[in-house]
């Protein structure tokens, strides 16, 4: 017994932790659902205590012996104190589980989930990366993250973690629809689902013809900067201004466009808007 | 400068907001550490590092205790599950740990894009003393080096990873 724990000594992989007449051998470190061991000495019987943040264990053992944990005991990442009574003598040490190297888990949070089109950086996303049971993987490891646009234009960029973290920025692109956001570290994956919408309309432009005693105002398609059509029911603001007095027609869209009829007052002025987009103006002289 | 005073500010701030809460552990925070597209605006800072360090608090109550409900203002996610299993089979077991922090080294490494969670690490100094049924089984001065992921809730930063890193 002595051999082993002598082996265990030169390989680096156990220390001995004296108090009173009791040794114990415990392991440095132990990779989270790891079996493991721990050797005492002394004679009679005796109670162990394996303490942490994450895991409690308590264990009847029998001094002078080695003391099995088989694999799947110890899982929850962080320091153990250990504890030894028994037969008049104590002992106690402290060991660490670590997490397993490989990532089995990806926390994905991904911002916003719909924004408008052609926005530089304006999508962000965030990972912090786990193993199988939960603890953070503090090993730097490399995250790709991918952003697939309805074109099937691809931005992507790979960012090595710190402290098990890592993140990125992506422009939204040019054109509407949904974006696919994944974030994958080896085998494991995660995906996030961005919508794109248009932007404030673009080159708003209106025309406009007689009706009778009404001007009949009509907007061309309201598109915005990347051509993307402006959703139905946006308003259109139509305004009037003649002979020192106002009117003013808020109007949705529908089908693209907005139309409305005014009346016709000679050398009135009239604008387009939309929010704070402005659009062209147009006097009317009849 | 200017950082070094607001580090200095932060300190005072810590040192009092939690003194009362956190015995005589002390704080030492050291200057931020991370790239990122958002700004950390000291008041976050300073509200996710005290309610990290009142965290302690509301941990070693819980585990003293064994009453896994003290820990519902402080602790959420995976660190609350691991910390309330602990709990647990501490109760079925008739043990209980008391955990003392004498010293915070604090230091914000990741704050994420959104906003929606800061990291730090934080190299700790506490004892931690077990009972069976009461009777002391020992005592032991830890110093350690902890990971630790907040998440904002309601009122308050929560812990939702706390986890200790092997040197």
């Amino acid at each position: 017994m002595r051999a082993v724990a002598a082996f265990l000594l030169m390989i680096g992989v156990a220390a001995p932790v004296c108090a009173q007449s009791s040794e114990l051998m415990l392991p440095a470190k132990v990779e989270a659902g790891a079996a493991f061991s721990i050797q005492s000495t002394g004679t009679g019987k005796g109670t162990l205590y394996i303490a942490g943040l994450g895991q409690v264990l308590k264990r009847d053992v029998q001094l002078g012996e080695t003391t099995w944990f088989p694999a799947g005991t110890l899982y929850n990442a962080g320091h153990y104190a250990v504890f030894l009574a028994g037969n008049g003598s104590a002992a106690s040490g402290a060991f660490d589980v670590v997490p397993v190297s490989q990532p089995a888990d990806l926390s994905f949070l991904a911002r916003p989930s719909r924004l408008a089109v052609g926005l530089h950086d304006g999508i962000t996303g965030a990972v912090f990366l786990f193993d199988a049971y939960k603890n953070l993987i503090p090993v730097s490891m490399p995250i790709e993250f991918r952003l697939t646009s309805p074109s099937s234009e691809t931005q992507s960029s790979t960012v090595v973690t710190h402290n098990g973290a890592a993140w990125t920025v992506m422009d939204s692109t040019a054109k509407q629809g949904t974006d696919k956001f994944v974030a994958s570290s080896g085998a494991i994956s995660s995906t996030r689902i961005i919508g794109q919408v248009p932007g404030d309309p673009c080159g708003l432009k209106m025309s406009a013809k007689p009706a009778g005693r009404q001007i009949q105002l009509q907007t061309d398609p309201v598109r915005d900067c990347s051509g993307n059509a402006v959703p139905d029911g946006t308003i259109v603001t139509f305004t009037e201004a003649y002979n020192g007095a106002q009117s003013t027609v808020d109007v949705p869209l529908k089908r693209g466009i907005a139309q409305v009829e005014m009346p016709a007052h000679a050398d009135a002025t009239i604008t387009v808007a939309s929010g704070v987009i402005l659009g062209n103006q147009i006097r009317w002289e009849k | 400068m200017t950082t070094l005073k607001s580090i200095l500010i932060l300190c005072a701030v810590l040192g009092s907001a939690t003194g009362a809460a956190a015995a005589q552990a002390t704080v030492h925070v050291e200057p931020a550490s991370f790239q990122g597209p958002r700004p950390l605006a000291d008041q976050t800072a300073k509200a996710a590092i005290r309610d990290y360090i009142e965290s302690w608090q509301s941990l070693n109550a819980a585990l003293d205790g064994n009453r896994a409900d003290l820990l519902d203002a402080d602790f959420v996610g995976d660190a609350k599950d691991k910390l309330m299993a602990a709990i647990q089979e501490q109760s079925r077991l008739g043990i209980r740990t008391h955990y003392e922090d004498r010293a915070h080294d604090v230091q914000i490494v990741f704050y994420s894009p959104e906003g929606l969670s800061i990291e730090l690490t934080d190299t700790v100094d506490y004892d931690v003393q077990l009972l069976d049924h009461d009777k002391s089984q020992g005592m032991q001065r830890v110093h350690m080096r902890y990971l630790v992921v907040l998440t904002p809730a309601e009122l308050r930063w929560k812990v939702r990873v706390l986890q200790a890193e092997a040197e």
